[in-house]
């Protein structure tokens, strides 16, 4: 009973948002609405030549009715399969609403593309109420006329491109976070008073920063003429400014100051909980400091490092807004991709289908988790 | 006894302005089982951890073997240390936890396997080498955690209160334990414990420490029969301590007024004039006129205590408790009795 409230929170919350974004990525119904009876008459071709007349007649009685706004979708849809489908279908229409309905009517007549077979497939294909082209189409991939899956033309799309890019960079923002996270969550769990305070602090400030201020503090740091590149050709490290704004370096500094509070605090709550005496007494069986470390304090730490490596990354691949604000046009990652299709198109077929690849990934990657840390990780024995 | 193996040379201890260890003279003989006895506090932990490294003295020196060890660090001591939680590795097997001190040495594979079975078979633990510290009773982990220790054989073993986070039953059967596996290996041991009777029990030698110096060292025998101060006296076992005044010295005894009037005498000598006396509630005997002391007492109560009796009694201003055996007829409460003691069962403390 007192769940109930938890139960309807992850309901509305999550498997809700999580079912549209999956029904969007997988269901095709613009065109069967408008072309109810053309779905009808096709539902028994076998794909092969021209369908029967009766097929033509429905098409021109769908077509005759049909309201422009909702029609509208339905071409562009079919356009995006055969270019062409847009003058076709309109005249079509045109020559549909000079014949009174149920009148007979020859369509190869009106436009001879009527008697390809491709053209009548699209259709066919269309009218289908679920597809994977969406699906197929986040990775590069699509249907080829016999209806097999093979890869898009060079390239036609850069979404498996920017997937990896994502990634990569998700990757790399994890890798520098345990390097840095790691050691800092040691220090912090070493210390304590004001001093533990201090540096747990400033490591949870960016997670209180308003994005803005962080992101434009970046640029004014990074840019050319800014105070890191004044320190390093002032040490002599370098004759000319580095860039390291507005490109991948930029993208990876941003994104790995505000993720690593998702490294830092799970070590330190696993390190923080080592009991203390161990390290002295690995060192009074004969360890020295560096051997006591990896033989003890590291793989005590590992779930730590784990369970921070796992949040990083998860994170990290949605990341959207730094990307855009820090990064060149090469390091925008998939959630851009999923901005693009999804305000400025209306392409919500293809937003959620990427939508479900990063939950793929999130969903493979917490599944692996959970075998690694339930097999008790005898991580360094 | 044989020649000391570690000296302690007016070792001090301090952190910031507090002084933990002041001025710390201590031999630990080779071969002997040497407890540390103090209250909480007292420094025993902070001798323990100087001796094995983890904390450098803030004067006077550490000698091992006539050798100084102030520059050598905590794992190149070759001590073998179990804390007082154990701290066994949690990730590591049994075996793999007994195993470690000998892959730090660099011994064979081989040998490893063969020395961390032999160890773990004295202690039968054997059938337990594939579990990990989390699956074991804390017993068990106490015994994994010795023979850690143990298997590198070093050259003196230091337990800090190591028996103190069991119930009373285990640990009296591991005191029995390690007093067994320290007689049997010819071990040196130092260790460490709050509780007196555990140190009576265990020990060749008793250090007992009060404010981070020794008030007294000697085997237990000395230091219950005769403890040089009321520190002592007080802190092991049971006494009646009564405060005098010396009325009269002969050549190896005094006379002494206790507080209320009564006389009694007394072996020693000493300058002072206000001492105490300290004499233990066994030595106190009902109606026993052969003794040399004697006081006029009122039973206030009698306690059974299951193989023994304890009796309250009051003399005037003093309060005392005598001991005896059940066989007794227990004296009825309000009776006026007659309190004896022999002269040699007193300890005259002056400080
Ligand atoms: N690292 C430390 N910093 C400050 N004071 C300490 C430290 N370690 C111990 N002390 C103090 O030293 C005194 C003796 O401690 P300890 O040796 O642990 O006593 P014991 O083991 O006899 O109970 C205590 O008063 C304790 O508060
Ligand atoms: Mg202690």
């Amino acid at each position: 009973m007192l769940i109930a409230p938890l139960v309807v929170f992850l309901a509305v919350f999550m498997l809700w948002p999580l079912w549209i974004m999956i029904s969007l990525a997988i269901r095709d119904d613009e065109v069967s609405e408008v072309l109810p009876r053309t779905a009808a008459a096709l539902a028994d071709w076998n794909g092969e030549g021209i369908p029967g007349s009766a097929a033509g007649q429905a098409l021109a009685d769908d077509l005759r009715g049909a309201e422009r706004t909702r029609l509208g979708p339905a071409v562009r849809r079919l356009n995006s399969d055969i270019s062409g489908f847009r003058t076709l279908m309109a005249r079509t229409q045109r020559a549909a609403d000079d014949v009174t309905d149920g009148a007979p009517i020859d369509l190869v007549a009106v436009d001879e593309r009527w008697g390809e077979t491709r053209y009548w497939r699209a259709i066919a294909n269309a009218v289908q109420p679920y597809t994977d082209r969406y699906l197929l189409a986040a990775v590069d991939l699509e249907r080829d006329p016999d209806g097999a899956i093979a890869s898009m033309p060079e390239g036609a799309s850069a979404n498996a491109a920017i997937i990896v890019r994502t990634f990569t960079i998700a990757g790399t923002v994890t890798a520098i976070c345990v390097m840095i996270g790691l050691p800092y969550a040691m220090l912090i769990a070493a210390t304590g008073g004001w001093v533990r305070n201090a540096l747990l602090l400033s490591v949870l400030l960016p997670l209180w920063t308003s994005l803005l201020v962080r992101t434009t503090a970046w640029v004014i740091l990074l840019q050319n003429e800014g105070l890191v590149n004044a320190a390093i050709t002032g040490l002599g490290l370098s004759d000319t400014p580095l860039s390291l704004i507005f490109n991948r370096t930029g993208v990876v500094i941003a994104m790995t100051h505000v993720l690593l509070p998702f490294m830092v605090l799970p070590i330190f709550s696993v390190v923080n909980a080592i009991p203390r005496n161990l390290m002295p007494a690995a060192a009074s069986l004969g360890a020295p400091p560096l051997r006591a470390f990896y033989r003890v304090l590291l793989p005590l730490s590992m779930p730590g490092v784990l369970a921070g490596s796992l949040l990083v990354f998860m994170v990290a691949i949605g990341y959207y807004i730094t990307p855009a604000l820090v990064g060149g046009a090469d390091d925008q990652m998939v959630a851009s991709v999923i901005a693009f299709f999804a305000l400025e198109t209306a392409n919500w077929g293809m937003a959620g289908a990427l939508g479900l690849i990063l939950l793929a990934a999130t969903t493979i990657l917490f599944i692996v988790y959970g075998r690694l840390s339930r097999s008790g990780a005898p991580i360094g024995a | 006894m044989s020649a000391s193996l570690i000296r302690f040379e007016n070792v001090s201890k301090a952190f910031g302005s507090t002084v933990v260890i002041d001025d710390l003279n201590l031999d630990v003989r080779k071969g002997e089982f040497l407890t540390l006895l103090g209250p909480s506090g007292s420094g025993k932990t902070t001798t323990l951890l100087m001796l094995a490294g983890f904390e450098a003295p803030s004067g006077g020196t550490i000698l091992v073997d006539g050798k100084r060890i102030d520059d050598l660090p905590a794992h190149r001591r070759g001590m073998g240390v179990v804390f007082q939680n154990y701290a066994l590795f949690p990730h590591l097997t049994v075996a793999q936890n007994v195993a470690f001190p000998l892959q730090m040495r660099g011994v064979p594979r081989g040998e490893i396997a063969r020395r961390v079975d032999a160890a773990l078979d004295r202690v039968q633990l054997r059938h337990l080498s594939s579990r990990k510290p989390s699956q074991l009773s804390g017993g068990q982990q106490q015994r994994v955690a010795l023979t850690r220790c143990l298997v590198f054989e070093p050259k003196v073993i230091l337990m800090d209160e190591p028996l103190s986070a069991l119930d009373k039953q285990l640990r009296e059967r591991l005191q029995l334990e390690i007093r067994e596996l320290y007689r049997r290996e010819g071990l040196t041991v130092v260790f460490v414990t709050h509780d007196q009777s555990e140190a009576l029990t265990m020990s060749d030698r008793i250090a007992v420490f009060n404010r981070g110096a020794i008030a007294q060292i000697g085997t237990p025998a000395d230091i219950y029969d005769r403890p040089a101060n009321r520190f002592v006296s007080e802190f092991i076992g049971e006494t009646n301590l009564l405060e005098a005044e010396v009325t009269g010295r002969g050549d190896d005894h005094l006379d002494l007024a206790l507080e209320g009037g009564p006389g009694i005498r007394v072996p020693g000598r000493c300058e002072d004039r206000a001492v105490a006396v300290s004499i233990r509630p066994e030595r106190l005997v009902l109606d026993a006129p052969e003794l040399d002391n004697h006081l006029d007492a009122t039973v206030d109560d009698v306690v059974y205590q299951g193989n023994h009796l304890r009796i309250h009694l009051s003399c005037g201003p003093l309060r005392l408790v005598a001991q005896s055996e059940r066989r007794i007829e227990p004296p009825v409460v309000g009776r006026k009795v007659r309190v004896s003691f022999a002269a040699e069962d007193c300890t005259v403390l002056t400080e």
